[in-house]
């Protein structure tokens, strides 16, 4: 069994306990983390904005976040490896984030991966919309953890309209 | 004028844009569109602007050699408490000061790394961080004349003092940054959740020295302006002190000095100086005159912002910039019309990551970067931030207006 866990910066440590709880003994874990490029673009586009200044690569912001952006993904992956306590293989892949989660898990048996939108009620809007993407598309079946307990009554309130008498008059 | 900016844009086998700058401006005196006797009069007149402009561009890049940049960045790290939204505060705060006193190169430049790694270390997503340096290079870059080149060109041309361009715009800056924090605490909430499980690392060393210098150095500027004397000699005094040490550490060289200073770019902006004068005197500002009403109240304000917002979109704002002065000049409404061009000018850059669509389709054109970011989320942030902190700093600027008698 191939299970993915999607490490992110701000919900990977609940995805590796789930994985912990969850994964089967035998099965292989990979830990996945995807690099938005749009961030490195936009250090790149502004520098590209400023007119005039010359355009020396050594002082592109946008390269020096390419490779902060790879050095913490690799430290992210090693600290999402030692609280799995576990063999694990890891994959840093980088592009639309979403996408890139989808691709991954092609071939998986498991995704793993957790609510990262509105955590203040349940309901659609506690998946951002790129997880939201994730959960719509992956071939695979998806384990949705939340990252901490869900708040009071899950249930939304009951919908207005004319309510409908439990049991028909005879 | 064109021709320059074209080349500016395009940079063809990466000359500097210097290179077609000056001999346009030769040919600006050449064709006596501006006599030399007036063209040597400007220049001087610019002298000390981008003499300032260098102190700003030195002192900047001192203050990253002695890790002041890292050290702010370890601030802000420990200040936020491992929450991301408290971290987004200190980021919004260290851009506005950095763009308004630095200039918005050296948030772009030097900040926005410095802020990635910093999110990185803390252990929150760096979208929202990175994606506020760069609004913010432009958003906080109304403050001071030097805070953008934009600034510069108009400052010179609307005749206002340093201190009555700060006084004027201080207002205008705050209100703008409050509606781009505003929308980016909303827009990013996804990112901003939560307490995370990272801590800061070892601190980097303080840059006492450089911090005591950068202090004293605002507060120059501050004093002198209420002194009535240029507050560039703060910023050289700034710059001499900084690197005075260094030189003695053996820590940079006159050559890379000369080199933070962007001396081609500086001989671009004198360059340019003269070509706006051209321009100005020879008619394109009665010719263009009558597109804008006259005057100085909200409605006509509001118009100029956004016309030099969408130009500069268009075409990128430097040259909205100098095709828009003359007609603000021109509008009878004394210093708002142009600051107004002005807001719509650094503002409205941010609608697209480069600034505008020129840049952009020329990006495309040269494939610099072969990937497809997901940059429609910049654009929709873009579309949520621009109009909104357009029309709250306008209006800010016209109740300033009205409060200090235009």
């Amino acid at each position: 069994m191939h299970v993915v866990v999607w490490v992110t910066e701000n919900t990977w440590p609940v995805c590796v306990d789930a994985a912990r709880d969850w994964a089967p003994a035998d099965a292989e874990v990979q830990l996945l983390h995807v690099t938005g490029d749009d961030v490195a673009a936009a250090a790149h586009g502004a520098f590209a904005g400023l007119l005039g200044r010359g355009r020396p690569h050594e002082r592109d912001p946008g390269e020096r976040v390419e490779v902060l952006a790879a050095t913490a993904a690799r430290e992210l992956l090693a600290a999402a490896a030692e609280r799995l306590g576990r063999a694990a293989t890891s994959s840093e892949r980088h592009g639309r984030i979403e996408r890139e989660v989808v691709r991954a898990v092609v071939d998986a048996d498991l995704l793993i991966c957790a609510r990262d939108g509105d955590l203040t009620r349940t309901g659609p809007h506690s998946l951002a919309p790129p997880t939201r993407f994730v959960v719509d598309h992956a071939p695979c079946p998806v384990l949705l953890v939340w990252p901490e307990r869900p708040p009071g009554d899950p249930l939304p309130p009951h919908p207005p309209g004319p309510r409908h008498p439990p049991h028909p008059p005879h | 004028m064109l021709g320059t900016l074209a080349f500016a844009v395009i940079r063809p086998r990466g000359w500097p844009e210097a290179l077609a700058a000056v001999p346009a401006m030769g040919l600006v005196v050449a064709i006596g569109a501006v006599p030399g006797k007036e063209a040597w009069h400007e220049i001087r007149r610019l002298l000390p602007v981008v003499g300032f402009l260098a102190a700003v561009l030195v002192l900047a890049q001192l203050a990253d050699d002695e890790g002041l940049f890292a050290a702010a960045g370890d601030v802000l790290a420990r200040a936020c408490g491992g929450r991301p939204g408290r971290l987004l505060a200190g980021v919004f705060a260290a851009a506005a000061i950095i763009t308004a006193a630095l200039s918005l190169d050296a948030t772009v430049v030097l900040l926005t790394p410095v802020v990635f790694a910093t999110a990185a270390r803390v252990g929150v997503s760096p979208r929202p961080h990175v994606y506020a340096c760069t609004h913010l290079a432009n958003t906080a870059s109304l403050l001071l004349p030097v805070s953008n080149l934009t600034n510069l060109l108009a400052f010179t041309a609307s005749g206002l003092s340093f201190t009555r361009f700060a006084v004027l715009m201080a207002l205008p800056w705050l209100v703008a940054i409050l509606v781009e924090y505003a929308v980016f605490r909303r827009f990013f909430r996804a990112d901003l959740q939560g307490p995370v499980a990272g801590g800061p690392a070892d601190p980097p060393g303080r840059p006492v020295f450089a911090v005591v210098v950068l202090i004293a150095t605002l507060a120059g500027f501050v004093v002198l302006s209420l002194l009535s004397i240029s507050p560039a000699w703060a910023a050289l005094g700034g710059a001499v002190v900084l690197a005075g040490r260094a030189l003695r550490q053996r820590r940079t060289s006159p050559r890379a000095l000369i080199g933070a200073a962007g001396p081609l770019f500086l001989l671009f902006v004198l360059a340019l100086g003269v070509i706006v004068k051209g321009v100005l005197d020879n008619g394109l500002g009665d010719g263009l005159a009558h597109l804008l009403p006259d005057g100085a109240s909200l409605p006509v304000l509001l118009v100029v912002a956004f016309v030099a917002a969408v130009l500069a979109n268009l075409v990128n704002n430097l040259p909205a910039v100098l095709a828009l002065l003359p007609i603000a000049a021109a509008a009878g409404g004394g210093a708002g019309p142009v600051l107004a061009v002005l807001i719509g000018v650094n503002i409205g850059p941010n609608l697209t990551y480069v600034g505008s669509l020129a840049t952009l389709l020329w990006r495309r054109v040269l494939h610099e970067h072969d990937t497809d970011p997901d940059l429609g989320r910049f654009t929709r942030l873009g579309l949520l931030t621009v109009p909104a902190s357009l029309v709250a700093a306008t209006v800010a600027l016209w109740a300033v207006l009205q409060a200090t008698g235009g």
